[in-house]
């Protein structure tokens, strides 16, 4: 049943933007989005708060801008260039973050996020300062599109994207690997005597993280055209936190269900008053009050638990 | 004969009370050794000596001849130890078969992320080990939920799933109910024999010692206060008074 509901979904986002074309943008910086709150939901499954994945979203956006701009412009070169810079940063930060915990965890990501936000603004001659950097379009397999065509081209491989790499991260999550990820949060002394190096799990989960943050960055560059200094600011990383949370955390789906959800709720609120954070806010409060397990809380269901 | 596990002249305080205070001491293959003692008598401290959760101050620790007393807890569980706790340590919100199945999974098959936790092998050897400690029942339940003595029996199973060749027990029979405490441990001697897994346990119910111990060590303010078979141990007057409680 779940998974006709799932598949019901896809179908709807991929036909939504026939009848309302302004929708495309919107759900295609969502689905950007949903990759980003995957890894930061990822990570929180093992007690984990990133506040600072945002940097890996902006690394892999301005990592499409540079390469672009030195003469890489094939699109799949591009995207696959861009994960690989961010998980590339992954392994370096994620060396030394994985051996902290809770809010020191949490803390130490958000200052090096902002390391990147600062040289990513200040270092005007290479990324451009606060005007940022254009991304130009891509040729697609070797054929030049017009703009329309290749929004239309990431919109869908996005979708197809969120499908496959989806699924490759429920297995992921339901491997042994996966639970021992989760076993992090319950029981660090029990992984240990059992064997298992802690620091190695959760690294993978982070390098796993920062590439999925790394997708979602290297979608949004292309699909808003430019990346600028903002996309690592911190308030970026919070939201990615908020998503992950409002999706929740116990499926893949959820992050991409709080991402679809947030940014459809904020071109909903903008036409109705300035004051849409209010009612932004006020959702959010009520799906944390009333969804403890987030919106995906709704359609997910135990596997065989007993309590 | 070489001995499995050889600790030699252990020290280790903590805050200036003595937990070992030059200890040593062996196990061979096959043994059951037992050590008792009063509480706080360093008894535990022992087991965490043994696993390096604790390091020493000075001494060794020899596994199989190879000194092991500067590895870590999980370089010394790929040796073959594995240990049970006093206060069991479970992956609490996980189901019970879940426990098993990644304590079976860490053994032989972790680094796999592509292939799900269950698998049918893996099921079978998981379902096989708790029911052998009575909790076949319990398989789908989370394993918080179950009650105390259960939570034991589970984190003796997990222990039991990395197939070991020397398992190291904290109380196993503490928190399990009277009726169920000598039934559970014929069930465990008997996989012990079976598989052939040397054991030290820590315990205070001297009536399991005395039936299930090959051996006794009375620890006693960071000492070794008498050795040697149970009927023996249990005559000596100071350990009668001291540990046993009996004048």
């Amino acid at each position: 049943m779940r998974v006709v509901l799932a598949a019901a979904s896809v179908v709807v986002l991929a036909i939504l933007p026939m009848f309302a074309p302004w929708l495309q943008f919107v759900l295609t910086l969502a689905i950007a989005k949903g990759f980003a709150a995957l890894g930061v939901a990822i990570l929180l499954r093992a007690g984990l708060i990133s506040i600072g994945h945002a940097m890996f979203f902006a690394a892999s956006a301005y990592g499409v801008a540079f390469l672009a701009a030195r003469g890489i412009g094939d699109f799949a070169s591009l995207l696959v260039l861009s994960v690989v810079i961010a998980a590339l940063t992954g392994v370096i930060v994620g060396a030394f973050l994985v051996r902290y915990r809770a809010i020191f965890f949490a803390m130490l990501n958000l200052a090096v996020s902002m390391v990147f936000y600062s040289l990513f603004a200040k270092l005007y001659g290479i990324t451009g300062g606060s005007d940022g950097m254009a991304v130009p379009i891509p040729s697609v397999f070797g054929m030049v599109l017009s703009e329309p065509a290749f929004k239309d081209v990431l919109f869908y491989l996005s979708l197809v994207l969120m499908v496959v790499i989806g699924l490759g991260i429920h297995r992921y999550l339901d491997s042994p690997l996966g639970h021992a990820l989760s076993a992090v949060h319950t029981n660090e002394v029990r992984l240990e005597y059992l064997g298992i190096p802690v620091w190695a799990v959760l690294l993978i989960a982070y390098v796993v993280s920062a590439a999925l943050a790394g997708l979602g960055g290297a979608i949004a560059g292309f699909a808003i055209g430019r990346v600028v200094p903002d996309f690592a600011f911190w308030t970026a990383s919070g939201h990615l936190v908020l998503v992950a949370v409002l999706g929740g955390i116990g499926g893949v789906p959820g992050a991409f269900i709080g991402a679809l959800f947030l940014e459809l709720l904020h071109t909903a609120a903008v036409t109705v008053t300035d004051a849409w954070n209010l009612i932004v806010g006020a959702a959010l409060i009520a799906v944390i009050m009333f969804m403890p397990k987030g919106l995906y809380g709704l359609f997910a269901r135990e596997k065989g638990a007993e309590r | 004969m070489q001995p499995i596990l050889e600790a030699k002249d252990l020290h280790v305080a903590f805050n200036g009370v003595k937990a070992a205070d030059g200890v040593s001491l062996s196990i061979h293959d096959g043994e059951f050794l037992a050590i008792i003692g009063p509480n706080g008598s360093g008894k535990t401290t022992v087991l965490n000596l043994c696993t390096g959760y604790v390091r020493p101050k000075s001494g060794s620790v020899h596994l199989d001849g190879q000194d092991i007393t500067r590895l870590a807890p999980r370089a010394i569980a790929r040796l073959g130890v594995a240990r049970a706790f006093q206060i069991p340590q479970l992956f609490s919100d996980q189901r019970v078969i879940d426990n098993m199945m990644l304590s079976l999974a860490a053994k032989d098959g972790l680094w796999t992320m592509m292939r799900p936790l269950e698998t049918e092998a893996r099921r079978a050897e998981a379902e096989a080990l708790l029911g052998l400690v009575g909790l076949a029942d319990d398989k789908n339940r989370i394993s918080n939920t179950l009650p105390e003595g259960h939570r034991k029996l589970l984190d003796i199973a997990v222990a039991l799933a990395l197939k070991p060749r020397l398992l190291l027990l904290d109380e196993p029979t503490s928190g399990v109910s009277a009726l169920e405490r000598f039934p559970l441990m014929e069930a465990l001697m008997g996989a012990l024999r079976q598989r052939q897994i040397t054991a030290l346990f820590v315990e205070h119910d001297m009536d399991v010692v005395a039936r299930y111990a090959n051996r006794v060590l009375v620890w006693n303010a960071g000492n070794i206060m008498a050795e040697g078979h149970p009927d023996e141990v249990f005559k000596d007057q100071r350990v009668l008074q001291s540990v046993v409680g009996v004048a």
